[in-house]
């Protein structure tokens, strides 16, 4: 078993790293990047914390091996924010809602949020809970992370939202 | 967990995939990843230990959906998210577009694939159940060419299909249906949404113009070793307006087919009832859609 060599993209940035096959996209990110944003729940693709865009589609990294990361893009939510550590709105609207307590579900809710966004802007309230459906938040704070992502659609939309 | 250590190599095309296969020791496991949705984690919990993975991502021409001469093909790499989202699955396959709903999350339809979904064959899983009721061909290549087997009798037992550990799923053929007006149906009951189905229900049907039952489909999963083929209730059905009284009444030949066992979900004996119930609904569901 030997190293691999490998070049991926992540939040726009050309990151290189030599890794074991059996290493996780999740922990190349985490211990190898100093990305910790990105948070390991079950580790067996259940709880969905580990969520993060890889060539711009929501999915969970600790069903990625590193290697497989080869030559594509990555974005977790470290690249959500507005820039200069300015949050995003979507994340703006989880603060303003309270959509966390603990807060350990909240990168992979956020990745989830976003993405459902991207592809249907004005969801439905039942299209929110399935969009989130594979995260699970052990606090059950689900009706604010619902309504925090309406919020944001809303806001997006031009609305009020409130 | 952590998946145990391996090695991996990325394949540049289907034939180098199968070399990588063919050349594995005596007694060496080696294995194909393709989304990785169900692999990745049974490796995390060390039930699965290959010594190396042949990653199939990548392969040109090995995901995409054609829909040619009545039979749309399925490439063994494309994602379940992009199937579902297929114009040609969507118009052409609705009982596939349905239970595509029900494969796992969002998250996990755009990693996972349709092949990979194939050849693990769980017997609760909804990609094989469809590929059952609809008579699929799933086609293997290996170093020594490539065959096709009919998805009756490509599901074996829990987790074990017809391909060989040589040989890499290429391709899933769905014939369509066109005489007639055509409803599909798909339930099933899980824990919560998107868990493995503990029974799952497929029905297709083709009514002709004064409504009567030409062609009729009907499956379970989840209520034995493999998806199963409900061909005497397709019999009975046949020829029938699919009055609910007939639909009852056919539903009682479930019972001979299915095997269902208890686990921690469920007993055996819910599992035989709900299998009923659901199939009940899938055939009702599949009638109301061809009749509006």
């Amino acid at each position: 078993m030997t190293e691999k060599a490998i070049a991926l993209t992540v939040n726009g940035e050309l990151r290189r790293a030599s890794v074991m096959p059996r290493m996780t996209l999740v922990d190349l990110l985490r211990d190898m990047l100093g990305l910790t944003g990105t948070h390991i729940g079950c580790e067996h693709g259940v709880c969905g914390a580990c969520s993060i865009l890889l060539d711009g589609v929501a999915v969970r990294s600790c069903l990625i091996f590193a290697v497989q990361a080869d030559g594509h893009s990555v974005t977790t939510v470290e690249g959500l924010g507005g820039g200069d550590g300015r949050i995003g709105d979507l994340q703006d609207a989880f603060w303003e809602c309270h959509a966390m307590q603990c807060g350990y579900c909240t990168p992979g809710m956020l990745i989830a949020g976003h993405a459902l966004l991207e592809e249907n802007p004005e969801p439905t309230t039942e299209e929110i809970r399935e969009a989130i459906s594979g995260n699970l938040c052990r606090c059950t704070g689900y009706t604010q992370i619902v309504e925090a992502i309406a919020l944001c659609a809303a806001r997006r939309n031009g609305e009020d939202g409130r | 967990m952590k998946a145990a250590e391996f090695d991996y190599i990325r394949a540049d095309s289907v034939a180098a995939a199968c070399e990588a296969l063919a050349a594995a020791g005596p007694g060496e496991e080696r294995k194909i990843v393709a989304g990785g949705q169900t692999l990745v984690p049974l490796m995390a919990m060390r039930l699965a230990r290959p010594s190396l993975l042949v990653d199939i991502d990548g392969i040109p021409g090995l995901a995409g959906i054609d829909s040619v001469d009545g039979v749309v093909a399925i490439g063994a790499m494309t994602r379940q998210r992009a199937a579902e989202l297929s114009p040609a699955v969507r118009s052409e396959l609705p009982l596939l577009a349905k239970a595509l709903r029900f494969v796992g999350h969002p998250q996990t339809r755009n990693r996972g694939t349709v092949g990979g979904s194939l050849v693990h064959g769980d017997p609760a899983a909804e990609i094989p159940l469809v590929a059952v009721a609809l008579d699929a061909a799933l086609e293997a290549e290996s170093t020594g060419g490539r065959r096709v087997c009919p998805a009756d009798g490509f599901f074996e037992t829990p987790m074990v299909t017809a391909v060989a550990p040589d040989e890499c799923l290429v391709e899933a053929r769905f014939p369509v249906w066109n005489a007639g007006r055509i409803g599909t149906g798909f339930r099933e009951v899980a824990s919560r949404q998107g868990d493995f189905a503990i029974v799952a229900a497929a029905a297709q049907v083709a009514l002709d113009g004064d409504g009567t039952c030409t062609r009729v489909a009907a499956a379970l999963g989840g209520v034995a070793p493999r998806p199963v083929r409900i061909a005497a209730l397709e019999d009975a059905l046949t020829g029938t307006r699919l009055e609910d009284r007939a639909i009852d009444a056919a539903l009682a030949s479930v019972e001979a087919v299915i095997e269902p066992d208890d686990d921690l979900h469920a007993t055996a004996a819910y599992r035989g009832r709900v299998a009923k119930v659901l199939l009940g609904r899938a055939i009702r569901e599949a009638r109301d859609e061809a009749l509006a």
